[in-house]
């Protein structure tokens, strides 16, 4: 999925042009119908309970009338039973209601990307301007740290770490680990992008006028940084949105009866021969909202950059 | 170059060796007893401490890292008294509960996996390159935006969606193929490449999408450059300029990720193998994962960060000999 983020070169862009570059974003269509979906599944996620209450099921309500007990317990009905009281259908066996699962589970998969996204840009923020900003032996360490970071599995590490750790909180723990194999993509572009503005004019000039580094880091150098940190973050939360539902298919995302739609998937694979349904709504849910972040992405990643290649 | 292949693999060695330190640390030092496992349900004190004495768990951490890694590299004998055993070079360790030694385990699967990544791979390098040199060439075209819409949507697809989706229509609804069971390749190379056309084009279509979009933006970018301008302005054939000049250096960051994504997938296409059922590394690892065999996961981890930096370095290599700048940088 990293090959998405990767042969991204963004150039660092003067903060007077963002009015500009959102104009620029904002034409692009692509751009638009991304931001649509985007927060159509924000809306639908934080509505879960009231549309919810409007249906009149729960996530967790069985509704055993609702499927066939003699056959092993598909959906009664056509279409994985949707009706007007179950507009996405039922789950097999219990009858639970697929579309108070599927909004429940928006919560999940956009919780734990969003956050997982936020721990990967803030250390990795922070680690690369350091690196970049003061050389020497410490942005040899840094530099070290992260190329043994990409070299790790980071799959196999997640599912390794997330099944071996105490799971007391375990969307808290899906978070804090997809966030820490992220870190060193975006530490590499920070790292670069300080190195290359470092000694530029408004910096020297802001150490000539006596300010301290942390001043000048924080009020120099990452202000100029902030668009490709925003493009790699874009590009970051789909390919996070994937991991975690590919760790939930796994069996290790949050745990049952809390929703997710990777785990829905991975139900959906026993019954994908008599009730396809099943498996193509939250797929299709995961592949919109993959969709919608990338193609958010690449518009602002397009109107970053310089050379217009894309 | 001798000296540049030296400096590398003692790199490579290096990374190995804190890999295995850092897999180590998080599998010894978490709260779980590798012996309350091997046990089992009703378990009394003395025994558990009769074993953490012969598995060699009592001793201190320091001293059963070394005697990890002595056994990688020359085998060892693992444990003393009733629960003995010999595991040969290279031991990635013991896995008490399938009573054979991880590397054994890790062999068995191996083809499935090398099968599955090797056809996948050749597959999503002729489908990517060639989408997206062909939609650099017509940049802007209707043509090169319906290649990038197609590919939008298939880098957006999950494999496990992709995977069900492909049983569904291909298996059960239009019986073109048998369900994937694996059939070793020396046995039966037809019903081999049958049953693993599935998964394969189910995982290079990701894949594909990828480097596709990589290798056009890519393209793109080279032939923008000087170079290819003045080959343009001394006459040269179209052909020449974008396969010479054009292609050869645009490829350089696809190897790079060639690399990274070959490397990581023969740790195992976990995902891909759990849809289609097929018995190759991935899920050794989650038959592992499930039934807390540490020594096989542990075992996985290193042979995976094993593939994932030689790959990088064969990369390296590669890049040393097409370009001298490498080798004496």
């Amino acid at each position: 999925m990293t090959t998405l983020v990767t042969g991204t070169a963004v150039e660092a862009v003067p903060t007077t042009s963002w009015r500009r570059l959102t104009a620029r974003i904002w034409a692009d269509r692509g751009a638009r119908v991304g931001l649509a979906i985007v927060v159509l599944f924000v809306l639908l996620a934080i509505l879960a309970p009231v549309i919810s209450a409007m249906t009149g099921n729960g996530p967790n309500d069985f509704h055993e009338d609702k499927i066939n007990k003699a056959l092993g317990g598909p959906p009664l009905g056509a279409f994985g039973g949707i009706s007007s009281e179950h507009w996405l259908g039922v789950e097999p066996v219990n009858g639970r209601d697929l579309l108070a699962r599927i909004l429940y589970g928006a919560r999940v998969s956009l919780l734990i990307s969003l956050l997982a996204t936020a721990v990967s840009v803030v250390i990795g923020t922070l680690l690369g301007l350091v690196a970049g900003f003061f050389g020497g032996w410490l942005d040899a360490a840094i530099s070290r740290v992260m190329d043994l970071v990409l070299s790790f599995p980071s799959l196999i590490f997640m599912i390794a770490l997330v099944s071996v750790l105490p799971s007391g909180d375990r969307m808290l723990l899906l978070i804090l680990v997809i966030g820490f194999f992220g870190w060193p993509y975006i530490g590499r572009i920070v790292r670069g992008q300080t190195i290359s503005i470092r000694h530029r004019e408004f910096v020297e000039a802001a150490r000539a006028g006596g300010q301290g580094n942390v001043r000048i880091l924080l009020r120099e150098v990452l202000p100029n940084l902030l668009a490709p940190i925003l493009v790699y973050t874009a590009l970051s939360i789909p390919a996070n949105i994937g991991t975690e539902a590919a760790l939930s298919f796994l069996g290790i995302g949050v745990e049952p009866p809390t929703p997710s739609w990777g785990q829905m998937l991975q139900k959906a694979m026993s019954w994908y021969q008599v009730d396809p349904m099943f498996f193509v709504i939250p797929g299709t849910c995961l592949f919109l909202t993959v969709l919608a972040f990338t193609l958010l992405g690449d518009a602002m990643r397009d109107a970053l950059d310089p050379k217009g290649s894309h | 170059m001798a000296a540049y292949l030296a400096r590398r693999l003692v790199g490579l060695a290096l990374v190995l060796l804190v890999v295995c330190a850092v897999t180590f640390a998080i599998f010894y030092l978490l709260p779980s007893d590798p012996a309350l496992q091997a046990c089992g349900k009703s378990c009394t004190t003395e025994r558990i401490d009769m074993l953490h004495e012969q598995m060699g768990l009592d001793k201190p951490v320091w001293q059963q890292f070394a005697d990890y890694i002595g056994g990688i590299a020359g085998g060892r004998t693992i444990g003393t008294g009733e629960l003995a055993v010999r595991c040969d070079f290279p031991c990635l360790g013991f896995s008490y509960q399938t009573n054979r030694p991880v590397w054994d385990l890790l062999l068995d699967r191996l083809p499935t996996t090398v099968s599955i990544a090797a056809g996948a791979a050749i597959l999503w390098l002729l489908a990517g390159l060639s989408t997206g040199i062909v939609s650099a060439l017509r940049k802007g075209s209707f043509l090169d935006r319906s290649l990038m819409a197609a590919t939008l949507t298939a880098a957006s697809l999950p494999v496990f969606f992709t995977g069900l989706m492909a049983l569904y229509l291909v298996v059960q609804v239009a019986e073109w193929l048998p369900f994937p069971s694996y059939v070793a390749l020396a046995d039966d190379p037809a019903g081999w490449a049958q049953n693993l056309i599935l998964p394969w084009t189910v995982l290079a279509l990701l894949y594909a999408a990828l480097y596709a979009r990589l290798s056009r933006s890519s393209m793109i970018e080279t032939l923008a450059e000087p170079y290819v301008r003045t080959a343009r302005a001394k006459g040269l054939p179209e052909r020449t300029v974008v396969v010479k000049h054009g292609l050869r250096s645009a490829l350089t960051p696809i190897v790079t990720v060639f690399g990274m994504d070959v490397g990581t997938l023969l740790g195992g296409a976990i995902i891909t193998e759990s849809v289609f059922g097929l018995p190759g590394i991935g899920q050794l690892t989650m038959d592992a994962i499930n039934k807390s065999d540490q020594p096989v996961v542990m075992g996985v981890a290193l042979l995976s960060a094993f593939f994932i930096t030689f790959f990088n370095v064969l990369v390296d290599l590669f890049y040393a000999v097409i370009d001298p700048k490498v080798r004496y940088a």
